[in-house]
């Protein structure tokens, strides 16, 4: 197999199985922190023991993120080790910060959190919960950052020997692009732990065995999930998609499956692209709506792929289209279910129907696949480019690493994180088994030590 | 500037072998001091909830130095292809073993756990000091400043070596040896009854092992890298260092057989630290050596960062460093003492 495909299928690999369990913790840990306040603030013991539930299926998911998240540190070194000659001078900065203000933190903290409960006072208790939360956020913050810059590099200078220079430090940390993308990632993560929370609740009010908690599992989940899926549509995801527009023409054109440009450019519902004739079959389409969506206005021109040199086109652009429509798909779907769901919860009606609570328990991979297939649609569409505009991908990787040893330690990640995965659904299926109120709380959560 | 980075970058490594170091030697320990479950516990509760957070000094170190030396990164990262591979593989192993092992109480599973635990901590040590010997003796570096090394070759140093030579085997023995003595001290220190007992014996022993082996690392090191002495006959006050390596050997000793497990866990930590030093100062100020012609080495001039960059990073690594330090303090702090055989403790 060619070696630059090689090298791009493992990064893509390894990021994305990576990617699976920080968007659980960072949405968890968030949850998690309401959990614990409404329990201090009310004195809710049920609140309290929710929290000490989630928390432990928040651990087993850090390790695998922890672990996961290593050989990322690494591997633009080794398998884009052009990319990281020259760009280290910018994103290396981002991504030491990352190492040195939120992995310090996360891993004290979650240590205090998960272990501290009688030896901390409530307080302290909720503070550490609180600093895991702040972590694993700025965590995603720093790694953002880094992406944006791939997508929209600023406040850098290029010198002679091909290598990016920083030029300004709040430059490259306030990007927009950054903040914008940041929203609507974060969004995405809370989308992810309110639907899995939700999912865990419908399955003990189906199942008729810790119900009381399942009850309280359903109300947050999908008061939370109902929120972050409209925020993730608008404003952020209208906004990124406008941003797109303006600075990655040709991705956008390719996500849209617009081949030809056009005035009232209609947006496609459903339909296959196809490359030869260079048009959607079977396509249902709404005139207007993308000239809309991308400049707010009916009669803007949408620049279509064949403005673009054909080597300028985001590789493998079927892909890309489909991951965006899954994507987009997928995010109308989820208003959709959870407006239901509130509705029928600001009734009283939703632990009794079960019409909803089965879609609600067999929903929760979803969000998973619609951030998988989000991050699929921003990576494929920077293409042909791994910094925007000024680096080629196909100029980034090891040179000297050859194919055969890439496939090799291809390989290897696959069959390790295989098993990764089938410890992680064994472990949380466990936890959930065996159910929220079998774990005891710990003695006196005042007491300062043991 | 391009000193504080090196410098930086260095302390961060140190900082690194210090404290994971002693989470690895309790895994190279654990089937030789282990002999039933309470043990297996209590020397998983020893390193449980800080290891995590000595690992973080690797991904800290490794970012830093991405972000001051690009080229240093890029060039070693992708020429250890393999090596580091199975570094990121051992990591991996060794992080899930501490962590899931407790989440069943069946037998097979816990056992695999250890095995893992075991052989990822032994191989890992095994591996950190050969890389460390790989820097030192120096890699063929081409024009471009990019190079491969294969696995192993002919076991000999040469122009064209591979990543185990004679020489990289030393290396390796060297860390595995070291950080087994480490682990032990620390054990004495956190380990309640006989295991704490058994574990200042096997520390005496391992004692023995270090000095040999360190003794002969030296020798190794001159015949491998003729050059390595020329800074400390441009600097002699660099020869404090081999003293320093001396003085925290037999400080070991002398505090270990006294029962002053902290002392002789610091001195352990003074030496890690110090060997570190030691070969940092014999490179300084070339950061990798090209094993075909020194005007191929590459210095701290050809890899450091734009100025700009890295006058912003000394703000926000400083600030940066007090912060880790205060979440040290407060871990540490929690957790000091002997671990308690309380079963409610870290990791049921
Ligand atoms: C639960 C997950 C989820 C859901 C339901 C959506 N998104 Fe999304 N989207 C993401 C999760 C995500 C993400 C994983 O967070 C991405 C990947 C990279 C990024 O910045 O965010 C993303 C990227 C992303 C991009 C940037 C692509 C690029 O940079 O080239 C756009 C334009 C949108 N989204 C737009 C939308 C719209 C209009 C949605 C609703 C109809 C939508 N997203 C739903
Ligand atoms: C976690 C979510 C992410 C996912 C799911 C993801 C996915 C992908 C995919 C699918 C590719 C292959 C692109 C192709 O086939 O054309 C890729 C490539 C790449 N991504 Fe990402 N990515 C993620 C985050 C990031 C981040 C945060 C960064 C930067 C810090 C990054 C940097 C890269 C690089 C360097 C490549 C290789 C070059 C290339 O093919 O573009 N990715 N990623
Ligand atoms: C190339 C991209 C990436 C790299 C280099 C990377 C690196 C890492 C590393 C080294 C860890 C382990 C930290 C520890 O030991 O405590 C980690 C965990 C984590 N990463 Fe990533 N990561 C990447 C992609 C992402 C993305 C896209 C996000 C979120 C937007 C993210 C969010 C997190 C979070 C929140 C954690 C904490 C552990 C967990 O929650 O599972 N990472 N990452």
């Amino acid at each position: 197999m060619d070696v630059l495909l090689l090298h791009r299928i493992h990064f893509a690999f390894t990021v994305t199985f990576h990617y699976l369990f920080p968007q659980l913790t960072m949405g968890l840990a968030l949850l998690i922190v309401v959990l614990k306040t409404v329990g201090l603030i009310r004195g809710d013991e049920r609140y309290s023991q929710a929290s000490r539930f989630w928390a432990r299926i928040l651990a087993i998911n850090f390790v695998l993120g922890v672990v996961t998240g290593i050989p990322m540190e690494f591997q633009f070194g080794t398998n884009w080790s052009e990319f990281a000659r020259r760009t280290g001078g910018v994103i290396g900065q981002p991504l030491a910060m990352e190492g040195i203000f939120s992995f310090f933190l996360e891993s004290t903290f979650l240590g205090l959190f998960l272990f501290g409960e009688k030896r901390l006072s409530r307080w302290q208790h909720w503070g550490a919960a609180f600093m895991v939360f702040v972590g694993s956020w700025i965590s995603g913050f720093f790694i953002v950052v880094t992406d944006a810059w791939m997508q929209h590099p600023v406040a850098y200078r290029l010198m002679p020997n091909g290598t990016f220079e920083l030029t300004s430090f709040w430059g490259l940390l306030l990007n927009p692009w950054a903040w914008l993308q940041y929203a609507h990632t974060m969004c995405g993560s809370v989308v992810t732990a309110a639907f899995v929370m939700s999912a865990v609740g419908a399955f003990y009010v189906i199942d008729k065995r810790s119900v009381e908690a399942g009850k309280l599992f359903l109300r947050v989940g999908v008061i939370a999930g109902l929120l972050s899926c409209i925020a993730q549509i608008f404003p952020t995801g209208d906004l990124h998609g406008r941003y797109v527009a303006r600075y990655q023409p040709a991705a956008i054109a390719g996500m849209e499956g617009l081949f030809r440009t056009q005035t009232g450019a209609p947006i496609v519902l459903l339909g296959q692209p196809d490359m030869e004739q260079q048009r959607i079959d079977n396509p249902l389409a709404v005139n207007d709506v993308l000239s809309f969506l991308a400049y707010g206005t009916t009669a803007a021109q949408v620049k279509g792929l064949d403005q673009f040199p054909r080597d300028q086109w985001p590789t493998t652009l079927p892909l890309l289209y489909y991951s965006y429509h899954i994507m987009a798909g997928l995010g109308t779907y989820f208003v959709l279910l959870m407006a239901i769901a509130a509705v029928l919860l600001w009734r009283g009606k939703l632990y009794s129907s079960g019409w909803i609570l089965w879609p609600i328990l067999l929903s929760f991979p979803l969000p998973y696949i619609a951030n998988t297939a989000g991050w699929m649609t921003a990576e494929i569409g920077r293409q042909p480019w791994v910094v925007y505009g000024l680096m080629r991908t196909a100029d980034g990787y090891s040179k000297y690493v050859s194919a055969g040893n890439s496939l090799f330690t291809l390989l290897g990640f696959m069959g390790m994180y295989s098993l990764l995965s089938v410890l992680w659904i064994v472990l949380v299926y466990r936890i959930i088994e065996s159910g929220p109120t079998a774990i005891e709380p710990h003695s006196d959560p005042k007491a300062i030590t043991a | 500037m391009g000193a504080i980075w090196f410098w930086i970058v260095a302390v961060m490594i140190a900082a690194y072998v210090v404290l994971d170091g002693f989470d690895i030697g309790v895994g190279i320990l654990y089937p030789i001091l282990a002999r039933n479950e309470a043990d297996r516990r209590i020397m998983l509760h020893s390193i449980g909830p800080v290891w995590d957070g000595n690992e973080v000094w690797l991904l800290a170190g490794g970012g830093t130095l991405y972000f001051a030396f690009p080229l240093l990164y890029a060039s070693a990262f992708s020429g250890f292809y393999l090596p580091l591979m199975i570094v990121l593989w051992l990591l991996i192993g060794r992080g899930i073993s501490i962590e899931l092992r407790m989440h069943m109480a069946n037998g097979v599973w816990r056992s695999f756990f250890d095995g893992l635990f075991f052989v990822s901590s032994a191989l890992l040590a095994i591996f950190l000091g050969a890389a460390l010997a790989n820097v030192i003796r120096g890699v063929p570096l081409g024009a471009d400043q990019y190079f491969f090394l294969p696995l192993w070759t002919n076991w000999r140093v040469g122009p064209h070596p591979g990543i185990l030579d004679w020489y990289t085997v030393i290396g390796g023995l060297v860390a595995l040896i070291a950080l087994a003595t480490h682990g032990a001290l620390y054990l004495a220190m956190k380990a309640p009854g006989a295991l704490e007992e058994r574990a200042q014996r096997i520390a005496g022993k391992a004692w023995i092992a270090l000095c040999a082996i360190t003794l002969i690392s030296l020798p190794a090191t001159t015949i491998v890298r003729p050059t390595s002495f020329n800074n400390y006959y441009r600097h002699p006050v660099l020869f404090a260092i081999p003293l320093l390596v001396v003085a925290s050997l037999l400080g070991m000793k002398a505090f270990s057989s006294r029962q002053d497990h902290l002392k002789a866990f610091l001195c352990s930590c003074v030496y890690l630290a110090i060997m570190l030093v030691g070969a940092c100062a014999g490179l300084y100020p070339t950061v990798l050596p090209s094993s075909l012609d020194p005007a191929g080495d590459i210095t701290v001039a050809k890899a450091l960062s734009g100025p700009y960059a890295t006058h912003v990073g000394l703000i926000w690594w400083s600030l940066g460093m007090v912060l880790a330090a205060t979440y040290f303090c407060i871990s540490y702090g929690m957790f000091r003492g002997k671990v308690s055989t309380d079963p409610d403790g870290y990791g049921h």
